[in-house]
């Protein structure tokens, strides 16, 4: 194996070194969104890095036009909430079109997005949905929590033959990280075990998987030993790591900004419920910390209370052992 | 016309008549229970695929509605695989997965049917961006109907496919009815080509039902789209003979004299191509005309015949094709 050197990186920069890597090396990627990223644009300019109107619905349909004509569009959305008026071409389209036409052709495309609050951006703007696009059978779905996981997963997304959604975590979006130099692509459906432990397993994504590492320093210091899981990707969704840990630990914390309604930790906690041996395993019930069941609010004193943290995972995993 | 020989325009008139008998024949598999959900017949609609997709190559792309089986038998799609698809069989174009709203042959540029109205008009925008970017001179061409004219991606795409100069034309086939609501009532302006100048392209109107009125619309459209000089939105004014869709139960709103009208020979663009055929000397003998009507219905004859025999899908292949490798 050679010697891989990293880098200290940011996780935006580190997901643009992985487009700007892939589209040297495949002339047939282009990026489109309604404002160019920089470094793409100064390195390949027109047309493979397009700045363009604000029409997400018609971009994402173009998007799929362009794939099925040979190309390997990436389209970025920006934030998740403006793709929603691209659903048809998300739901109706994408999601479906490889199947419906029996396999006849391949549309590589990734859509590229921003999920979650903390910006003091109110309702619309700090939205975690990747459960909804969960339900569309057909679509990648990648959640990527640190600088090298985004590289490494930016770039599988490219290479994979389907319509991949990035979801990218705002709130990281600065953090740095050490990150491999040049060609480390991380596999779809492989969870991560981000800190190894006995006591528990909690499953964390994005910003949470942070929240959970500092709730494990804290468990840590009062002698409980948690272990951390990052799936990195949500489809496909590597549940036989998360099994595995279960079966270890006995205890199950499932940890997500998103509201808990419906969403990827019920989704979890569901397959490890419905398999026999997972379940009696389990020493206490499946527990979820969640954001609580509203729209997020603007004010900081509400956002900081709607959006869990390190001391709910705390709290509940403590409850949950009953130490 | 200067440009199509007499065996192109008996070729064309074959085509329509095929598109005719392929409807009638899914029309009458539908009542019989061969054919399942739903079947738009494209009847009285032919000569805007025909005289739109005479104009094109393999290499040119095309795109479809709900109401597609024209679209697929003009860009020269194989009516076996089709009818299969229909009747839901392994040897359908897409394996059964598809049925009528739903074919495709991505060897020929036809980039699929689609059952959301205005669905495809941005993916075929998309097909001719990549054409722009191969820049080897193709075109993508959009079919699509008034009703699709008042959806968003009708507006967001042209206006994009304007800016950018991408090689689209984008073929509104006006039947007058987006189901049961008459254009007449939902398009604020006289024509839908009218809207065109909004994007400062040409819109072009035609009739419709005059294949080779259609033929050389497209053809200035194409030529201007392969010159890089952009796309074009054309109207092509015609009427569907038949409801919206074939379900016994289907409601339709429009009144039985004004369908009436649109049925008669001076109307169908079948006859009226006849006709005219038939008008200069030595161009289709009436035993030329019933040579070519007993070659359709063999053809569809056919078609039936392979449908049946090939075999439901196994229940194995639900799960193919669900992720490409």
């Amino acid at each position: 194996m050679t010697q891989t050197q990293t880098r200290t990186l940011s996780y935006n920069d580190a997901i643009i070194e992985g487009i700007a890597e892939e589209m040297r090396r495949d002339p047939q990627i282009f990026h489109m969104s309604t404002e160019a990223p920089g470094p793409l644009a100064a390195e390949f300019g027109m047309p493979r890095v397009r700045q363009t109107p604000i029409a997400e619905s018609a971009l994402t349909g173009m998007a799929i036009g362009a794939a099925g004509a040979g190309y390997r569009p990436i389209v970025d959305w920006r934030l998740v909430t403006f793709c929603f008026v691209a659903m048809d071409q998300i739901v109706n389209q994408a999601a479906k079109i490889h199947y419906m036409f029996g396999g006849q052709t391949t549309f590589p495309i990734v859509f590229r997005t921003t999920v979650g609050g903390g910006a003091r951006r109110a309702a619309q703007h700090s939205q975690s949905p990747y459960s909804m696009f969960m339900q569309l059978t057909g679509l990648k779905l990648a959640l990527p929590s640190t600088p090298a996981d985004a590289k490494g997963l930016i770039k599988t997304a490219i290479r994979d033959n389907n319509p991949v959604v990035f979801f990218e975590a705002g709130r990281i979006g600065g953090m740095t990280g050490p990150v491999p130099a040049g060609d480390v692509a991380i596999p779809f459906g492989q969870a991560d075990i981000k800190r190894a432990g006995a006591d528990v397993t909690i499953v964390a994504l994005a910003w949470m998987v942070h929240e959970a590492l500092a709730a494990a320093e804290e468990l840590a210091a009062v002698g409980i030993s948690a272990e951390v899981i990052d799936p990195r990707t949500l489809a496909p969704l590597d549940i036989a790591t998360i099994r595995a840990s279960v079966l270890k630990t006995g205890h199950l914390a499932l940890a997500d900004e998103a509201p808990p309604n419906a969403s990827a930790t019920a989704d979890i906690a569901a397959r490890i419920a419905e398999d026999p041996e997972a379940f009696a395993a389990l020493k206490a019930p499946i527990a979820r910390i969640s954001g609580l069941e509203a729209p997020i609010p603007y004010s900081p004193a509400l956002e900081d209370h709607v959006f869990p943290g390190r001391q709910r995972i705390v709290e509940r995993v403590r409850a949950l052992l009953g130490r | 016309m200067s440009q199509l020989t007499p065996d192109r325009q008996r070729q064309m008139l074959r085509q329509m008549l095929t598109i005719r008998r392929f409807e009638e024949r899914a029309s009458e598999g539908f009542r019989a229970g061969e054919i399942y959900g739903v079947v738009h017949a494209y009847s009285g609609e032919e000569a805007v695929a025909v005289g739109v997709c005479a104009t094109l190559t393999d290499r040119d792309k095309i795109i479809s509605n709900h109401r597609g089986h024209g679209h697929c038998i003009a860009k020269g799609a194989d009516l076996d695989r089709m009818m299969a698809e229909l009747f839901g069989r392994a040897d359908g174009y897409c394996k059964g997965k598809g049925g009528s709203m739903h074919i495709a042959d991505f060897k020929i540029g036809m980039l699929g049917a689609n059952g959301i109205v205005a669905g495809g008009i941005s993916i075929i925008t998309g097909a001719g961006l990549a054409a722009q970017m191969d820049g080897e001179g193709a075109v993508a061409v959009g079919f699509f109907g008034d009703g699709a004219s008042n959806a968003g991606p009708f507006h967001e795409s042209i206006n994009i496919a304007a800016g950018w100069k991408l090689p689209v034309v984008y073929v509104c086939e006006n039947n007058q009815w987006a189901v049961n609501v008459p254009a007449a009532e939902s398009v604020p302006t006289p024509n839908v080509a009218d809207r065109a100048a909004g994007y400062g392209i040409p819109g072009v109107i035609v009739d419709g039902n005059d294949v080779f009125a259609v033929y050389e619309a497209a053809a200035a459209a194409v030529a201007r789209a392969r010159a890089g000089e952009g796309p074009t939105l054309i109207e092509a004014k015609t009427y569907r003979h038949r409801p919206h869709t074939e379900r016994i139960d289907q409601p339709d709103a429009r009144p039985k004299e004004e369908v009436a009208r649109w049925l008669e020979p001076d109307r169908d663009p079948i006859p009226r191509l006849i006709a005219r055929l038939q008008a200069q000397q030595g161009q289709l003998s009436d035993q030329e005309l019933a040579e070519m009507e007993a070659a359709v219905q063999a053809d569809i004859a056919r078609a039936v015949a392979f449908a049946k025999a090939s075999p439901f899908p196994t229940l194995a292949s639900a799960l193919d094709d669900v992720f490409a490798a």
